[in-house]
């Protein structure tokens, strides 16, 4: 029983341990994003990484999440007589969840597991050590424009998420349901609010900051060559997921 | 020459777990000198260059670059610390995702703002220097071989020229003749620069071309110290040894009976 204990406080203080890491190296790196000099050109080329090279993926999940989401409340709707909400349900999931979800999934995978590839790489062959040996701190060159391109290229990511969403629901819901598209597309405007669309921003810009920092974190802290270079990008996308459907659930109920 | 010794260290100690890999290291470097610091595998060289560097912060102990504390200094007063130094790393650590001459002005431009085009005429003149053609700093890093590589890390470390230069194990995984030309480099630019220079190594050949002087560190602690002309006599079972490359004295190695 007492081993049992022991075990269960080991891994618990190894918890907390590993919390306080992460923390530490988050509070760092925001402290520096803020304190010169800041690298325009390493920020812009990250937020186009980010941002334009993801846009085919994050655009084709968007789409067959809409148009998804438009059969199956159709078909769930209809048990109700209220297929006349389908647009209006569409609209709603795309903007304030599905959009920013299924957008910060998607880059965690793409972009997250990249950063983590890129800076353990750079830390199992003395890169990192080389930055500071040319007088130049790593946090500001590496995890500061990573975290900023991240923070400030998904609400733009989710934006057209949003409307690519509600553009796959239009198709199917005109095409196959039989709506009118005049009236489908009058429901989604009249309906649509500013703060279902903030909502999601908001929860983007916090979704890029996990995804950034998570793959900063587990690249830079990667140790033993090749394998601990995996072993990190597999950690900073399966933890960079879990904490956006965490904050996911922590952020819709603070804003709703 | 200045009394206050360049890099003076006291009592330096660092462990990782139970293990003591540096054990009150006390050991000065003099403005101008070479020393080459030899040790077998797992001795502790890296951990007290990286010491040194402010890469890792050690248990114990005193650094003082030209007089200068460098313990517990602040991240900007380290940055500025860094400016005196220049490193050539064991797999030469160069930047995959930048050209061979942006490699060798990164100092320049990102540690001391210089302009991308001046900075660019000095890292071709350092690539000369090397015996590198200006056609190669436009290649990627992993275009090139292990001596290239070398080399270029080499350019890098001069390129600032910085105050002190610190080479770990700068010929190791090249062939002999390579390996010369390296040595050839490093006490050229040394010499060229007046820099002052810490090199770690266990090649021998290396150690009696390049070192003023040489330090032996076994066990965590520095065991012998002098001029590289008395290292054949030096009265010490362990340098003895281990200049010699025998199986047989007093430092046994952990290996595992077959």
């Amino acid at each position: 029983m007492l081993d049992f204990l022991a075990s269960v406080g080991r891994v618990f203080l190894a918890f907390l341990a590993a919390a306080g890491r992460l923390t530490l190296f988050a509070l760092t790196a925001i402290s520096y994003c803020v304190r010169p000099p800041i690298y325009l050109r390493l920020i812009g080329r990250q937020m186009v990484d980010i941002g334009y090279y993801s846009l085919p993926v994050v655009g084709l999940t968007a789409i067959f999440t809409g148009m998804v989401l438009a059969l199956q409340t159709h078909s769930g709707f209809q048990r109700f007589s209220a297929e006349s909400a389908v647009a209006t349900v569409v609209m709603l999931s795309m903007t304030r969840e599905l959009g920013p979800v299924i957008a910060a999934l998607m880059v965690a995978g793409r972009i997250g597991a990249a950063i983590a590839a890129e800076i353990g790489t750079m830390r199992v062959t003395d890169q990192i050590d080389a930055l500071s040996t040319l007088a130049t701190n790593p946090y500001k060159y590496l995890v500061v424009p990573r975290i900023i391109a991240g923070t400030v290229t998904l609400p733009f990511l989710v934006l057209v998420a949003d409307i690519i969403g509600v553009f796959g629901g239009f198709i199917v819901s005109t095409y196959k349901l039989g709506f009118n598209a005049a009236g489908y597309l009058g429901q989604t405007v009249d309906n649509l609010r500013t703060e279902d669309v903030v909502s999601g921003l908001i929860k983007a810009a916090v979704f890029g900051f996990i995804v950034a920092l998570m793959g900063c974190y587990t690249g830079y802290h990667s140790r033993g060559g090749a394998q601990g270079v995996g072993a990190a990008t597999t950690y900073a996308v399966v933890s960079a997921s879990i904490m956006i459907l965490l904050f996911d659930y922590i952020l819709t109920s603070v804003l709703f | 020459m200045s009394d206050i010794a360049k890099i003076a260290v006291r009592g330096l100690k660092k462990s990782f777990g139970r293990n003591l890999v540096l054990d009150g290291i006390d050991l000065d470097v003099a403005v101008g000198e070479s020393l080459v610091v030899i040790g077998g595998s797992g001795s502790g060289k890296s951990v007290l260059v990286k010491c040194i560097l402010g890469l890792m912060e050690p248990d114990a102990g005193s650094i003082k670059i030209d007089g200068q504390e460098v313990m517990g200094s602040s991240a900007r007063e380290r940055e500025r610390t860094m400016q005196k130094f220049g490193m050539l790393f064991q797999g030469s650590a160069l930047f995959d995702s930048l050209r061979v001459w942006e490699n060798v002005a990164f100092g320049l431009i990102q540690g001391r703002g210089m302009e991308r085009a001046r900075a660019r005429e000095i890292a071709l003149e350092k690539l000369a220097a090397v015996g590198l053609g200006p056609e190669v700093g436009d290649l990627r890093p992993a275009e090139l071989s292990g001596g290239m590589q070398k080399r270029v890390a080499l350019a890098r470390a001069i390129a600032a020229e910085p105050e002190i230069i610190i080479f770990d194990e700068p010929t190791t995984g090249l062939d002999p003749i390579m390996g010369d030309i390296i040595n050839d480099l490093i006490i050229k630019c040394v010499r060229d620069l007046g820099a002052t220079a810490v090199s770690i190594t266990h090649d021998m050949a290396s150690t009696r071309k390049i070192a003023d002087r040489v330090a032996m560190i076994y066990k965590g602690r520095i065991i012998w110290h002098g001029p590289v002309a008395s290292l054949e006599h030096s009265g010490n079972d362990c340098v003895d040894q281990f200049i010699h490359g025998r199986a047989e004295g007093p430092i046994k190695m952990e290996v595992r009976a077959l």
